[in-house]
């Protein structure tokens, strides 16, 4: 309807019928005329004031790839919007905008990142690790004094003026060793020499790229090293243990003589396998996601989260689902007094935070201090949280009672929403009243309630924060070879590979997020092409 | 002309979406902008993360540098629980800061990750306490610009037990005399807590790797010798089956409130909570680790500074401002007058030991051994925490903690 308004109103200009007028006056009431015509200008203005800012920044960052995105997405809008047409494309665009940015790129970058080896160790470039393990490397001389330093400048090429322990100033460059000068002193340093200007403080600072490649040879023998410096105002004197070979691309420790080269694993390895770390980032291919399924040590315990996570969220949903339902039913019954009260009571578990909530009950299963243990039971011991089957039955029912209230609800929605005359109609043909809640009422339910089980199911697969909250995924297993617990869904499991300890796996823990995806997408097309069948009822 | 409202609405949504990418892309311009300027004659700024409680503690000290050499310094707040993995994570990317705050144990995972540089503390290095310098070198090198020392020691409620315990049956001894059920509390969980039980696992002669010149060795695990064995079956004697002195149900906040409410007499913990003792008006004294032999209770020492980025524009600048300033006597005090723990620099150190409490932790801190910072640490902490608790629950001691020690081999390899 609304798409032969626009085309409508495109006809008006000729011979006007008295449905065009209707049309025209209906668009022209939508359109609430040149108001909205100059806020549509505003917004749009704004917009590309944005954009060219935007565009500027990304400019004088060298980021193109960015400004030409930031670019072509101004120009595709502002065509949209300002053309007469396009009106289905006026409604998708903002949507397929969100949906580039928030989903299809995190899934992208995810893809990404678990095809690569990101983690401890391998978080740089390559250039960077060459750097990082050559600076690791300089080992001061032994008992060397340290060299008072200025700086000093001759038509753009830096000096170092040192001072000698005996107090004899000497001067040298990059690949020049030191030699004898005349200098200048002040308080037993050589501050200034003929024909070389002395760099200021401010001046030593603005120029530290060049102040840092400094590296004057202590002599001629490269065995008694060279003078660096690295705050501008003191020397040392130091000699590498490794040797860069760029063309060969190996490492070689002076000291051992062991000859490190790039196998492609993304570090320097010795043939004996030892490695030299820190190594780089590469692209591994599906290394990942082999090692998830063949590595004996992973494989194991994701064998038996993936199992528990699936018991998890499927009792999750039927236990939250049946609660919700039941009290929905009891509290549906109009002779019941006072439900508003016992509704209000109900949802509060919902008004809470989970995070707190679930840390309370944390506290009240504490084994010793617990509230649970102490008072209500009496003094007892009971091992809720520390114990692998208890635990995994206090995670249910501290799960069950954070998710009812959201059953209860959509379920007292629906419960009301089915006519009172089904009901009757069914009373009157001498149905009993079990016969008709699951004949009649349960499957139209159903019709409303099914979508947000699938939902329900994906939120408890994932269900992070009662479990990091409650149990942080323990008691531990002692017997697996990575932290993992017996209360561990797959989603802590991927938060701990990636996030705690000293060894971070970013690479595998993001090759897991992609295989939950994929189960998680999966079981929920298989359960919407089942639903539809209810669908039918209708 | 025609333009139906769902088209504005759109374009709203669309205009608040474009506002949220562009503030994102500033976000990142504004870390950029600190390296981009350091081309140009004027001065550079010096970009540093703080842990956010320490900042007001270490503006000052920024401004005055500022004035004093016109570096700007920048001061960033953040979260003490994020900073490592940001650090760790912005600085191959060019957009991280020139300087962090940090503890001396992330200096194994910082140097394998190569983001840190080295550091010449050049003469000055003599003028700190040996624990901190020890704490800040790896493989030789040193990395961290130390300004806290801190460690564990016992803080014992003075209105109670007037006099320090001489041993660790004395202590419990004490306690019971003064009619108390549970004399002796120190935080545990249900994972174990090693670094606070290590002070007792020293005194039988177990460290957790054995030392040479250039700092632990993660070929000589020392974790599961006859010491360690002894160990166990202490921990056990004392544990679930036992005295229940140990019990992994107190975790922090049980043991804070059994001291404050003078349950217990007797708390094994740092300086951190210190703040709340005496707050809670308890007449507090801080007392070595009482030993359950005759060799000396040694607690780990945690040394707090500052690391230098691998990636920093300014290296002159930042290493000046570390080295030359942060490292002086003036400055190390300032923090501690924020802070409360211990400075690194001797100087400073003996001068904030006329604070009675700091002298006691500094006293305790003389016979700490610096936390290793080897990333073999990292295996052992994984296995370390949970055979305890099994240990304090009541497994049999000297098999499990021969597990330990061949597990945490087996994943050093």
């Amino acid at each position: 309807m609304t798409t032969n308004i626009d085309e409508e109103v495109e006809a008006e200009s000729a011979a006007p019928t008295k449905r065009q007028l209707r049309a025209g006056r209906m668009a022209e009431a939508a359109g609430a005329g040149a108001k909205v015509l100059l806020v549509k200008i505003a917004l749009l203005g704004l917009l590309d004031a944005f954009a060219v800012y935007a565009l500027f920044v990304l400019l004088t960052q060298q980021q193109w790839l960015y400004a030409v995105i930031v670019l072509v997405v101004a120009v595709i809008f502002n065509w949209i919007y300002f053309s007469r047409k396009k009106l289905p494309a006026k409604y998708l665009a903002p949507g397929i905008l969100f949906l580039a940015i928030f989903q299809v790129f995190t899934l992208l970058y995810t893809g990404y990142i678990a095809m690569t080896n990101y983690g401890t160790g391998h978080v740089g470039s390559q250039e960077q690790a060459v750097s990082s393990l050559m600076s690791s490397a300089l080992q001061r001389v032994e008992d060397s004094p340290t060299y008072p330093l200025t700086v000093v400048d001759r038509l753009g090429e830096l000096s170092m003026l040192v001072t000698d322990p005996d107090g004899n100033a000497q001067l040298g460059t990059t690949g020049v060793p030191l030699q004898d000068v005349d200098a200048t002193f002040q308080d037993g340093k050589a501050v200034a020499t003929d024909g070389y200007t002395t760099l200021e403080f401010a001046e030593v600072i603005a120029r530290t790229d060049e102040i840092v490649e400094l590296v004057v040879p202590a002599s001629d023998d490269p065995n008694d090293g060279a003078l660096r410096t690295t705050d501008g105002s003191n020397a040392y004197l130091y000699t590498s243990s490794l040797e860069y070979d760029e063309a060969a691309g190996t490492m070689t420790d002076l000291n051992t003589r062991t000859v490190y080269s790039d196998i492609g694993t993304g570090a320097f390895t010795a043939e004996d396998g030892e490695e030299l770390l820190p190594g780089w980032q590469i692209t591994v291919g599906l290394d990942n996601f082999v090692r998830a399924f063949t590595e004996e040590a992973i494989r194991g315990p994701l064998l038996y989260v993936t199992l528990w996570t699936f018991v998890f969220a499927t009792v999750s949903v039927a236990s939250t689902f049946f609660l919700g339902l039941f009290l929905a039913i009891v509290f549906n019954d109009v002779r019941m007094r006072g439900r508003k009260w016992y509704r209000a009571a109900m949802i509060l578990p919902y008004a809470f935070p989970a995070f707190l909530s679930t840390l309370i009950w944390a506290g009240l299963m504490n084994q010793s201090f617990g509230f649970i243990n102490q008072v209500l039971l009496g003094g007892a011991s009971i091992p809720w949280l520390t114990d692998p089957i208890l635990a995994k039955v206090s995670v249910l029912v501290v799960n069950l009672w954070l998710g009812f209230p959201y059953m209860f609800l959509v379920c007292t929605g629906a419960l009301q929403a089915i006519p009172e005359e089904l009901t009757e109609a069914a009373t009157v043909d001498g149905a009993k009243p079990w016969a008709i809640f699951r004949l009649i009422k349960l499957p139209l339910l159903l019709v409303t309630v099914a979508p947000l089980l699938i939902a329900s199911f994906a939120f408890n697969f994932n269900n992070f924060i009662v479990i990091y909250a409650l149990t942080n995924g323990g008691p531990r297993d002692p017997d697996a070879p990575i932290p993992v617990g017996y209360t561990d869904l797959l989603i802590t499991l991927v938060y701990k590979v990636a996030f705690t300890g000293q060894n971070r796996d970013y690479g595998l823990a993001a090759a897991f997020s992609i295989l939950i995806f994929i189960v998680v997408a999966v079981i929920a097309i298989i359960t919407f092409r089942k639903t539809k069948a209810l669908e039918d009822l209708n | 002309m025609k333009v139906n409202k769902k088209g504005v609405l759109g374009l709203s949504a669309l205009l608040a979406g474009s506002a949220l990418v562009l503030s994102g892309c500033a976000g990142g311009n504004a870390g950029d902008s600190g390296e981009s300027e350091d081309s140009g004659e004027a001065a550079s700024t010096l970009t540093v993360w703080v842990d956010a409680e320490r900042v007001d503690a270490l503006q000052g000290a920024a401004d005055a540098y500022s004035e004093e050499s016109g570096v700007k310094v920048e001061l960033v707040g953040k979260d003490n629980a994020t900073i490592k993995d940001d650090f760790i994570q912005q600085v191959p990317t060019g957009r991280g800061p020139d300087i962090t705050m940090g503890a001396h144990d992330w200096l194994g995972e910082l140097s394998t990750n190569g983001v840190v540089a080295p550091l010449e503390l050049g003469d000055t290095a003599a003028g700190y306490l040996d624990v901190a310098i020890n704490a800040s070198t790896y493989e030789g090198t040193v990395y961290m610009l130390p300004y806290a020392v801190e460690n564990i020691a016992v803080l014992r409620n003075a209105d109670i037990i007037p006099e320090a315990a001489t041993s660790f049956d004395d202590m419990i001894a004490k306690g019971q005399a003064a009619g108390l059920a549970q004399p002796f509390v120190v935080e545990q969980g249900v994972e174990g807590n090693p670094y606070h039980l290590y002070p007792f696992q020293t005194a039988f002669g177990a460290p957790v790797f054995g030392s040479g010149a250039e700092g632990y060795n993660a070929d000589d695990l020392q974790l599961g010798n006859t010491g360690g064995e002894q160990f166990a079956t202490w921990l056990g004697s004392q544990g679930k089956n036992g005295t229940a002195v140990f019990n992994t149900d107190i975790d922090g906040a049980i043991a804070k409130e059994n001291f404050l409410s003078g349950t217990s007499a007797f708390w094994l913990t740092g300086p951190w909570n210190v703040g709340s003792a005496i707050d809670a008006g308890l007449n507090v004294a801080i007392d070595p680790v009482p030993s359950p032999t005759d060799q000396v209770a040694q607690p780990f020492a945690g040394v707090k500074g500052f690391f230098l980025s691998s990636e920093s524009k300014n290296q002159v600048a930042a290493t000046d401002f570390l080295v030359n300033y942060l490292g002086s006597e003036e400055v190390q005090l300032e923090l501690f007058e924020a802070g409360n723990v211990l400075p690194a620099l001797t100087a400073a150190a003996e001068s904030a030991s006329s604070d009675p409490i700091v002298a006691g932790f500094a006293a305790v801190g003389a016979d700490a051994v610096p936390m290793p910072a080897i990333p073999a640490m990292g295996s052992v902490w994984q296995y370390w925490g949970i055979t305890e608790a099994e240990v304090i629950n009541g497994a049999e001691p000297t098999a499990t903690w021969q597990k330990l020690a061949a597990d945490v081999q087996a994943a050093i390899k």
